[in-house]
């Protein structure tokens, strides 16, 4: 470990770190810009200035960029010089010179990075009296707000949207002081993660556009550490609330899974929250009106009573995206043997995907790890659409075989723009198999596009190219062995190799064989990771929970086995084929419906519990990774919303259930001591934890206006709310300093009032959270023993000669239904569509981009047709997202038809 | 007294012919270090004959070519890149040579990629040099005609491809990482040193980037030897040097000189001394980015060394003269709004300080500036001083502010009390 | 829309560069050189045969003086505003032409003839002041050459 002499006191650091990096992580306050632990150093801002000093009897010493200097053994510098002082002062006054001074009215005010270091540089008198130079801002679509004038062109921007996430319709214009940050013409960004510029501005040119519709400072939200509920990865988030709305979902930093980064539908998704749909009391249908007509809280208890009496034949279905705590409630209450989960073809892959993470040698990669990796294959995924971030690792993964390479010239891996400007185009193995093209295939060192069964069997060859023990494929063709003996060559040649795959293809095979590849790999002495993407963000921990498939609760229902059935959180009709689920609702007697917001399944519900939704509530998901993460109450809901596993628990007591708990802590206790793999006790700190005798406040120390932001109501300041569930309160008052990990409540330190301040609450800066990143690992492989591959290679794909067949296309924007309720992400929907080969448009007739009617499992409708020529022939893509067709099983046989 | 860069050249401003060239000893270096020396031999003599970069800095050129990786197994292609970009004010000694004797150009490149077993060479040429940019065309040409470029190169095994890449506009492109930005089709902003382009330049790969009278000088090196090349100069730094006047002098122009030769010499022999009405008030020696020299300054014999005593630099050589007419004011006004437009815009103090800089100097120069503006001028030329900007072009234009205020600062005050610029109007 | 001819030199120049991208500049001017300046839809199109978005080449377009994003004048008056044309009276130079033009630094004629440009030092410092029309460079400049050369220029 090399030592630095910081103003003549000695300190060690880390290997092949900057100085920047390094003063940091020691806890100085060194002032900088254009630097990000994510992104490395460019020095371009030199905010960041230290002097250097030759040796001990150099007094003069010459100012260096921190950020640019290794922090080499031996190193001397100073960072209270006045020398270097005076220039870190003037970098901001330069900064400022053009600057609009428009704090009070900037989204950015409060927590801003500019105020932050124009404060711990002392710059506080402008000297300048000249005018100031000025743009035009652009309009961004409807998630990034641009106010170039504030901008201090420290080039973040650029590098995070085009280099770190590959944006390409972004970028930096003209030169000298009329650089310029932004698109070529007015229009919506067209990346995936464009809301981290909102972060990653270091002040209010990029500011997020939902936030400025219900605007609030930093310092008077509510913020609780909360769980990404809209894809499977579990990205820690930041919510915060005022007077009941969420107003913002911001990045808390994981350093295991999203690290500093959030994709759009994480950040923008959350506006459900507060629509006016939600159902904000219980209703029940009236028995002569047929019509639902709210109820109160003790008519409801009193339904719940009555249809459920000892003996009734009371099924469950649960929920992917409901938390452990709200399916284990509803577990108990009908009984494991009548809890139901997924659809058959789910519950099999999902039950797959476990068995594979559990029994194989090869153990499931965090995004970090991903990001690492040296060497991917990807099967039958669109992870820029079924797990956004994901997608934003395996950009970091392919720079990893460059990175080595460049390192050998002497060039340090923190000196970023010397990096890429060695690597230049130069990618490391990313080998891609879907069922068509994805936005990734451009990082791909090799696409291969197939329907299902055919990925499976190039997977498949994969692994049995690897080890010979793997089952082989019987008659793979030149083309896919080959590619096999591409991608095995690759993948073992690599140090940190994974195989990723996924439940969106709806191939059980898929998964067997991207397991075998992995597997395979272990074979071979490596340290493989296997990852699989799922849809929902606790479909992990459900299939974890136990359950039988939906199409096992259809059938008790059709022989009569059962007659009533308690819904959580789903609308049955996104999952199945909606003649199914008529036929069984219809024949149910009473359906019992816990859910936020009204569906096709509250239509047809007897009573509808209204639940919170992930803000208002706390609850354990359980990530792709098996990382069981909690999330914790933002806000105390109004009205009768209450947490799902609440209305259970009224419900067990009003049906006498002998179990019954009081808190999430005893829930928890309880599903720990059920389900053995479900060991969720300390995943967070219980409920009455405290630091010297102190809750964690969820407000921050300068909330304001507690005393009268109710008075309209009542001019007594009413009681904070308690919080029986955990270690967080509802007030300003409590433990300031630095709580454990899973109880951060927002990311703030003395002198630093951004989003920048996690660097204080890191072990290291860049590196984990202090006391490490939260989260369990529920599953790890097998140590030793034999490996017993996935058997069953299927045949390969036959095109029909009269049905296609149809597989699903995911949306990042579209496919998950809850953040379509989010305005901005509404407008980022595509419309309902089918996708097809040029020679199937062209057999069937088809010009262009006309429409065509698909019918499939006895439903059927007409939708706009795009012609996507690495669609295999044989295959059509449908819509994944809400369309006429929503609900089906994908993928399946059906036709499609011109339509006049 | 040897001319070896420009004795040849024709006296009507055409340039050399291929044959014209040829006849008066062109690629006879070459010829002789194909047929009989080794890369590492040319190297050497390129070393000792002390050759110092002619682009402004003065590198020792033998010791940048020692970092280029040589071997079988570096990365591929390895680059040699020309750098003709010149477009430092008050600087025109490249043109000449571009425009007069392009296969000098051509064959000193030629040698310094063998030595340096380079595969494709570029030529940066900026835009505006139109007459050198098709005499250069032509010059390749020619060249790869006569093998002198191209494929096993008069039959010695060696290789070297050679491009033409005209530029549009931004004197940063001169700036030799920018340069390599611009080449591969990217905002020319400069890269980050270390790496050096030797390790990691053109495309990431290994690259030696010299000003074009740099290069103009090896075949002389090789032809002759380093001994005789030292010959010429009148101190320890090897050879000749284009050096230029410009300004209210009676025959500005640009002459081929041995090294050393005295400012005093180049401004009253060469220059032919001031025009009449006008008396030297002081020089910008080496181009715009250098500092102010006095009077008393003019002995000083003109190379890198020497005009250190000076307090300024030898920079292009290439000399801008100040007459007792012309306002300092007005005149580091408009080298700083010259070098403001020009920043490249990646780093604060320069993107920032410099048009701050030009304001100040502007209202000062209208009569509107104030005492505190030269406490502000003062301290900026030190906090965007080397090492404190990305790269040199901030601190280059420190110099002539620097020294101005220090030489003519009653000139700065007397427009700040006289509330007018005392040169104009009245006089 | 590209014309035959310009899409010939424009991939004339992709096939001497090394890289698709490193032609951006030189593709930029072969459009500038038959219409003057270059436009969104030349952005567009061109950004297209470079393998760029639009966004990308007009970030390189933008960085370079000699890129043209608006419409010039038949002839473009490119005059030299650095230190040595300076102090040869650049300044008296450049009022004689904006009168003579009646437009202003940066502006073009109203009968678009000229375009009007101060450029950085053209290298022609011992014969200043000097200007380029077009691609001709004019040195030594006095107000009655300055008129003699603008006559030329139809
Ligand atoms: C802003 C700036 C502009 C420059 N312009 C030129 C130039 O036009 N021509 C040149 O040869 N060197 C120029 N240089 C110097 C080059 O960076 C580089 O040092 C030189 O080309 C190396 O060649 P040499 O070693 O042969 O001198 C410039 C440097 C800076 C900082
Ligand atoms: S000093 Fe900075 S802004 Fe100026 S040209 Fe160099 S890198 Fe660009
Ligand atoms: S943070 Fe070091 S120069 Fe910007």
């Amino acid at each position: 470990m090399p030592t630095i002499y910081i103003d003549n006191k000695p300190y060690e650091v880390k290997d092949g770190q900057n100085l920047l990096h390094a003063c940091l992580s020691l806890g100085f306050d060194i002032p900088y810009f254009c630097w990000h632990p994510a992104m490395n150093s460019v020095g371009a801002c030199r905010q960041c200035a230290v002097k250097q000093f030759r040796d001990e009897k150099d007094t003069k010493g010459k100012i260096v960029m921190s950020c640019m200097t290794p922090a080499a053994d031996g190193t001397r510098i100073s960072i209270d010089d006045p020398e270097v002082k005076e220039f870190r002062a003037c970098v901001i006054e330069w900064l400022m010179l053009n600057h609009p001074h428009d704090c009070p009215v900037c989204d950015e005010g409060g927590e801003c990075h500019l105020q932050d270091m124009t404060v711990m540089t002392g710059h506080d008198y402008r000297r300048t009296r000249f005018r100031k130079r000025t743009h035009r801002n652009q309009d961004l679509g409807p998630f990034v707000n641009h106010e170039m004038n504030r901008c201090i062109q420290c080039y973040r921007c650029v590098r995070f949207y085009r280099d770190h996430a590959g944006g390409r319709d972004f970028d930096v214009f003209a030169s000298h002081h009329h650089v310029y940050f932004g698109r070529q013409k007015d229009g919506t960004l067209e990346n995936e993660f464009s809301g981290n510029l909102v972060e990653i501005c270091p002040t209010g040119v990029f500011t997020d556009k939902s936030l400025k519709r219900h605007y609030t400072r930093k310092w008077d939200l509510q913020t609780a550490p909360s769980v990404c509920m809209h894809c499977g990865l579990g990205c820690n988030t930041i919510p915060g609330e005022r007077y009941g709305t969420l107003r913002r979902i911001l990045n808390r930093f994981n350093g295991e899974v999203n690290g500093y980064f959030l994709c759009d539908r994480g950040r923008y998704g959350y506006e459900f929250v507060n629509s006016s749909r939600r159902t904000r009391q219980p209703f029940i249908r009236n028995k002569e009106s047929g019509k639902l007509v709210p109820a109160s809280r003790e008519e409801s208890l009193e339904y719940l009573s009555s249809v459920l009496y000892f003996g009734a034949k009371v099924i469950g279905i649960g929920s992917p995206r409901a938390s452990i705590e709200a399916n284990f409630a509803l577990r108990t209450l009908v009984g494991p043997e009548r809890f139901f989960s997924f659809g058959e073809r789910n519950l099999k892959m999902i039950s797959s995907i476990i068995d594979a993470l559990k029994n194989g040698p090869a153990r499931s990669p965090s995004l970090r790890e991903i990001a690492d990796s040296d060497a991917v294959f990807v099967l039958g995924e669109d992870v820029t659409n079924t797990a956004p971030l994901l997608a934003l690792a395996l950009r970091q993964s392919v720079r990893q075989r460059p990175m080595e390479r460049v390192e050998k010239f002497g060039i340090p891996l923190w000196n970023d723009s010397a990096v890429r400007e060695g690597i230049q185009d130069e990618k490391g193995p990313l080998f891609i198999a879907g069922t068509h093209a994805t936005k990734l295939d451009e990082l791909a060192t090799e696409t291969y596009h197939g329907a299902p069964d055919d990925l499976a069997r190039l997977g498949f060859a994969v692994a049995h190219e690897l080890d010979p023990e793997a089952p082989a494929v019987t008659n793979p063709g030149e083309d896919v062995s080959s590619l096999a003996r591409r991608i095995a060559n690759a993948l073992r040649n690599s140090r940190r190799p994974v195989v990723i795959s996924g439940m969106s293809s709806g191939s059980e095979e898929l998964v067997h064989a991207a397991a075998n590849a992995a597997w395979a790999l272990c074979r071979t002495g490596k340290d493989a990771g296997l990852c699989f993407i799922q849809n929902e963000c606790n479909a992990l921990g459900l299939g974890l929970m136990g359950g039988r498939s939906l199409d096992e609760a259809f059938s008790l229902m059709e022989k009569g086995e059962t007659d009533t059935a308690i819904v959580l959180e789903n609308d049955l009709y996104g999952n199945s084929e909606s003649f199914l689920v008529d036929k069984f609702l219809d024949k149910c007697r009473h359906v019992i419906v816990i859910d936020h917001l009204p569906s096709k399944t509250t239509e047809k519900a007897g009573l509808i519990l209204p639940a919170c939704t992930f803000a208002e509530s706390n609850g354990v998901f359980v990530n792709n990774e098996g990382r069981a993460q909690r999330f914790f109450r933002v806000f105390v809901p109004s009205d009768e919303i209450q947490d799902s596993w609440r209305w259970l628990g009224d419900a067990m007591k009003v049906s006498r259930h002998p179990v019954s708990w009081e808190t999430d802590d005893d829930i928890i206790a309880s599903v720990s001591r059920e389900v053995p793999i479900l060991n969720l006790k300390d995943v967070s700190p219980p409920a009455a934890f405290r630091v010297a005798g102190q809750k964690i406040p969820r407000q921050p120390h300068r909330y304001s206006g507690r005393t009268a932001m109710h008075a309209d109501i009542s001019v007594h300041e009413p009681k904070p709310p308690e919080d029986p569930d955990s270690a967080l309160s509802f007030s300003m008052e409590g433990y300031e300093g630095m709580p454990p990990s899973p109880l951060l409540t927002r990311f703030w330190s003395p002198g630093w009032n951004s989003v920048q301040s996690v660097n204080k609450f890191q072990s290291e800066v860049g590196g984990p959270l202090r006391g490490g990143d939260p989260g369990k690992r529920l599953i790890e492989p097998a140590k030793g023993g034999a490996v017993s591959y996935f058997q069953g290679v299927p045949a390969s794909f036959e095109p029909g000669s009269e049905r296609l067949f149809i597989v699903p296309l995911y949306h990042i924007f579209g496919s998950d239904e809850l953040s379509l309720l989010s305005p901005g992400i509404a407008e980022r929907t595509p419309a309902p569509y089918i996708a097809l080969s040029r020679k199937d448009a062209d057999s069937l007739g088809i010009a262009g981009e006309s429409g065509a009617e698909v019918a499939a499992s006895g439903q059927s409708c007409r939708l706009p047709v795009k012609v996507d020529d690495s669609l295999p022939h044989g295959v059509v893509g449908l819509f994944a997202g809400s369309s006429p067709l929503r609900g089906i099983a994908l993928p399946l046989w059906g036709r499609v038809r011109k339509t006049e | 007294m040897d001319k070896p860069l420009t004795g040849a050249m024709r006296s009507d401003g055409q340039a050399l012919s291929l044959k014209e060239y040829e006849d008066a000893g062109g690629y006879s270096a070459l010829r002789k270090a194909l047929k009989g020396m080794t890369p590492h031999e040319v190297l050497e003599e390129v070393k000792k004959s002390n050759l110092r970069g002619r682009g402004g800095a003065g590198f020792p050129t033998g010791l940048k070519w020692s970092f280029m990786p040589m071997g079988a197994d570096v990365a591929r292609p390895k680059y040699l890149v020309c750098n003709a970009d010149e477009m430092e004010p008050g600087t025109f000694k490249d043109r000449l040579l571009l425009e007069g004797n392009p296969h000098l150009l051509l064959e000193g490149m030629v040698l310094s990629g063998f030595a340096l077993d380079a595969d494709i060479a570029y030529i940066f040429l900026r835009w505006e040099y139109r007459v050198a940019a098709e005499r250069l065309e032509r010059a390749i040409e020619e060249a790869y005609q006569s093998n002198y470029l191209g494929k096993n190169i008069l039959g010695s095994g060696y290789s070297l491809d050679m491009r033409l890449h005209v530029s549009a506009g931004r004197y940063i492109c001169g700036e030799e990482t920018a340069l390599l930005n611009a080449l591969e089709g990217k905002r020319a902003v400069p890269r980050s040193k270390p790496p050096h382009p030797q390790v990691s330049g053109l495309w990431g790969k290994p690259t030696v980037v010299n000003n074009a009278e740099t290069y103009c000088n090896v075949p002389h090196i090789i032809g002759n030897g380093a001994d005789w090349y030292k010959g010429l100069s009148r101190t320890d730094e090897g050879g000749t040097k284009l050096y230029g006047v410009s300004g209210r002098v009676k025959r500005p122009g640009a002459w081929e000189l041995p090294m050393g030769t005295t400012m005093r010499e180049l401004l009253e022999e060469h220059g032919g001394g001031m025009r009449d009405g006008y008396k030297f008030r002081g020089a910008l020696p080496g181009g715009a980015s250098t500092d102010f020299i006095l009077e008393e300054h003019l002995d000083v014999r003109m190379d890198f060394e020497s005009m250190q005593k000076t307090g300024s630099r030898m920079g292009t050589g290439t000399m801008i003269v100040l007459d007792d007419k012309t306002c300092p004011v007005g005149m580091v006004l408009n080298l700083q709004t010259f070098f403001a437009r020009e920043s490249c815009g990646w780093c604060t103090p320069c993107r920032e300080g410099l048009p701050w800089i030009v304001k100040m100097l502007d209202a000062i120069e209208r009569g509107e500036g104030g005492m505190e503006d030269l406490e502000i001028l003062q301290q900026q030329t030190r906090l965007l001083g080397p090492g404190n900007t990305f790269c040199a072009l901030a601190p280059g234009a420190m110099e002539p502010l620097q020294s101005a205020l220090k030489y003519f600062k009653a000139d700065f005050e007397k427009h700040i009390r006289e509330r007018r610029c005392p040169y104009k109007g009245g006089v | 829309m590209l014309t035959e001819e310009e899409k010939k030199e424009v991939e004339e120049e992709l096939r001497k560069n090394e890289r698709k991208k490193a032609a951006a500049v030189e593709a930029l001017k072969v459009v500038q050189r038959h219409r003057g300046w270059v436009s969104q839809d030349d952005i567009d199109e061109l950004s297209e045969a470079l393998d760029m978005t639009p966004d990308e080449l007009d970030a390189v377009a933008t960085f370079y003086s000699l890129i043209f994003r608006k419409p010039v004048g038949r002839h473009v008056i490119l005059i030299c505003d650095s230190v040595s044309c300076w102090i040869m009276e650049y300044e008296r130079m450049l009022q004689h032409l904006t009168s003579r033009l009646g437009i202003r630094p940066g502006e073009t004629t109203s009968d678009g003839r000229f375009t009007l440009l101060p450029v950085a030092c053209l290298g022609a410092c011992d014969r200043a002041p000097a200007m380029m029309v077009g691609e001709t460079l004019y040195t030594d400049l006095a107000p009655e050459k300055i008129d003699e050369i603008l006559d030329k220029y139809k």
